[in-house]
């Protein structure tokens, strides 16, 4: 990929998060009423409502509310959390390890085994292997991920007590206690992605074998693993990495749910916590780091795309 | 998320056709009749739930399935199936919210762009980009955060995050049809903006919004569950399948099959949507090529 292409990517995330930056910052004049009493509470006296306008700065002009606080978050200053009085970068970044662990696992997950399935059922298309995969898949995208975790921890860790139902441990704590803690929620969380993905790499791959340089390598001699390996996954991955580009938005999105299962103290908690006790700057603080993540993944998407297609590389 | 492109023009005689095609595939006609027992259920569900679906028995809580409750009671002795039946008709109701607000916001967007193409193209492409770019939950959560917790807030949520997608299908559709020439040919003959758009445009991009619109029906219904299961979209006395899930969740040690009643709606609902829509994807696209 050129640099020009580079740099106009790098511009386009650049102005998507700018667009972002207003949304979040319009949430919390767009509620509803006078925003320092909303925040301040019911039973919160009138001296009261006056410092949080003034310490938010309610009582200044908009404009310059939005670019006093465009530049703390530039300088990556989130704030101060309203019902815990800490500073929400801190908060953003005890929570995202949890977060960030449970989906890239997921995405790995939803990578190998969609990836796999699809190639499977290209190879064997209009076998039963291939209807089995391609029902499987058709089931996995309607499971609701939260349910799912359910489902997996009624064997593993409600009946039997093989793996902990709760909870996370850092990776510190060794690898085998972070990955028994977080393999079924990641699975979980995974799972829907992965039928997705089989679907395009089936879809994909079915394209490829039908192209005639596959049948020109069949016509040579090569078969088997190789053929698969050298021409099909390559080529048949560039629409996959699309649609994983999409998902790690529905991932994060996803991962609120079930942070709440599985117990886990990450991002999505953080949020809920945020939701229920009103605590609209870690809200804002929130949506603007997960904006960041999903910006930042799907420019890697578009560089991994130049490096695998080289037909992109202009 | 690539939508069927239209080459010909659609006539009537064509729609029939794909009606008749449809009706002749088995998965399209199990899931359109599982929505519309569903459907039936959900209107009558005060003649057919065995049971007042508030009724609480503490005497009968947390019991697997007997005669009596075919689906066993949750944590306050009330009657999971009757429970299930009246949920059904959020599960309707819920999805139906978000997609109307979807295609209100995307459709005419995506007709603008993809038939005005320039400035509007590129201003309302970002705003789309912007919003895909925002982890739809998150998003949804943020506005709930604003207006406050409750079905409807939740669902006109997720609708402006299902928006882009819908946009995106019909800015694609229309700058295809846009090129074609029977348009070109409309408009030389002195067609109305308004006219080519509802006698031309229209009808040739009906197939892929409808298939998406279907595709977010089943989205719309899973990110519903998702919501009431963290206490955010629907209130008590109130249920839908994910409230049902979150009290079988919190019961999970002492009655670990709870979840599985309202776990499985939610998966053939949601089923029997994407059917649906891949069915209609498939017959539409088979009809084109």
């Amino acid at each position: 990929m050129s640099g020009t292409v580079v740099v106009r990517r790098l511009g386009g995330g650049v102005l998507v998060l700018w667009l972002v930056s207003l949304l979040t910052f319009a949430l919390i004049q767009l509620l509803p009423g006078d925003a320092a009493e909303v925040i301040a509470g019911e039973n919160a006296s009138a001296a009261d409502v006056e410092r949080i306008r003034h310490e938010l700065g309610f009582d200044q002009p908009v404009v310059e509310q939005y670019f006093r606080w465009l530049g703390h978050v530039l300088t990556g200053d989130f704030g101060t959390s309203l019902s815990s009085g800490r500073s929400v970068t801190d908060l953003i970044f005890e929570a995202a390890p949890a977060t960030l662990s449970l989906t890239l696992v997921a995405i790995l997950i939803a990578l190998v085994l969609g990836v796999t399935a699809g190639l499977i059922a290209a190879v064997r298309q209009g076998g039963w292997i291939d209807r089995a995969i391609t029902s499987l898949a058709t089931l996995g995208i309607a499971l609701p991920s939260f349910w799912v975790l359910m489902l997996l921890l009624l064997p593993f860790a409600v009946l039997n007590r093989w793996l902990p139902a709760t909870g996370y441990a850092p990776i510190s704590e060794g690898f085998g206690t972070w990955l028994s803690h977080i393999i079924l929620p990641a699975t979980a969380l995974g799972l829907a992605s992965a039928a997705e993905l089989a679907r395009h790499a089936r879809g994909s791959a079915t394209d490829v074998l039908a192209r005639p340089y596959i049948r020109t390598a069949q016509a040579r001699g090569a078969g088997g693993s190789w053929l698969i390996r050298k021409h099909v996954v390559r080529n048949s991955a560039i629409p996959v990495i699309t649609v994983l580009g999409l998902h790690v938005g529905r991932l994060l999105g996803g991962s609120i749910v079930i942070e709440s299962v599985a117990g886990i103290a990450g991002l999505g908690s953080l949020a809920i916590q945020a939701i229920l006790q009103r605590d609209y700057v870690t809200i804002q603080g929130y949506v603007l780091f997960s904006a960041v993540i999903v910006v930042v993944a799907n420019l890697v998407v578009d560089l991994l795309y130049g490096w695998i297609n080289p037909k992109v590389r202009v | 998320m690539t939508s069927a492109v239209a080459t010909v023009p659609v006539t009537r005689r064509d729609r029939s056709t794909v009606v008749r095609t449809l009706l002749r595939r088995p998965s399209f006609v199990v899931a359109f009749g599982f929505l519309l027992l569903l459907l039936v259920l959900a209107v009558t569900a005060p003649l057919v739930a065995p049971f007042d679906p508030h009724a609480q028995t503490l005497a009968d809580r947390l019991q697997g399935p007997s005669g009596q409750h075919l689906l066993g009671t949750d944590d306050l002795g009330r009657d999971v199936l009757s429970r299930l039946i009246y949920a059904a008709r959020l599960a309707l109701l819920a999805p139906l919210i978000s997609v109307g607000v979807a295609v209100v916001l995307g459709v005419p967007a995506g007709l603008w762009a993809g038939l005005r193409g320039g400035w509007v193209d590129s201003i309302t492409g970002r705003l789309s980009d912007t919003l895909l770019s925002l982890p739809g939950l998150a998003f949804a959560l943020a506005v709930v955060a604003v207006l406050g917790p409750g079905l409807v807030n939740a669902m006109v949520a997720m609708g402006i995050v299902f928006a882009p997608s819908l946009f995106r299908v019909v800015r694609g559709a229309a700058l295809d049809v846009a090129e074609e020439s029977y348009i070109e040919s409309a408009r030389a003959i002195g067609c109305s903006t308004r006219r080519t758009i509802w006698v031309h445009v229209l009808p040739n991009i009906a197939a892929p919004v409808l298939v998406q619109t279907t595709i977010l029906m089943g989205v719309a219904l899973l990110a519903e569950a998702s919501l009431s299961f963290l206490g955010l979209g629907v209130q008590p006395p109130d249920s839908s399948w994910g409230s049902m899930l979150e009290i079988a969740y919190q019961n999970q040690f002492k009655a670990p099959y709870g979840v599985l009643p309202a776990g499985t709606a939610l998966v053939l609902t949601v089923l029997a949507f994407n059917t649906i829509g891949d069915s209609i994807r498939d017959v539409v696209a088979r009809r084109r090529s």
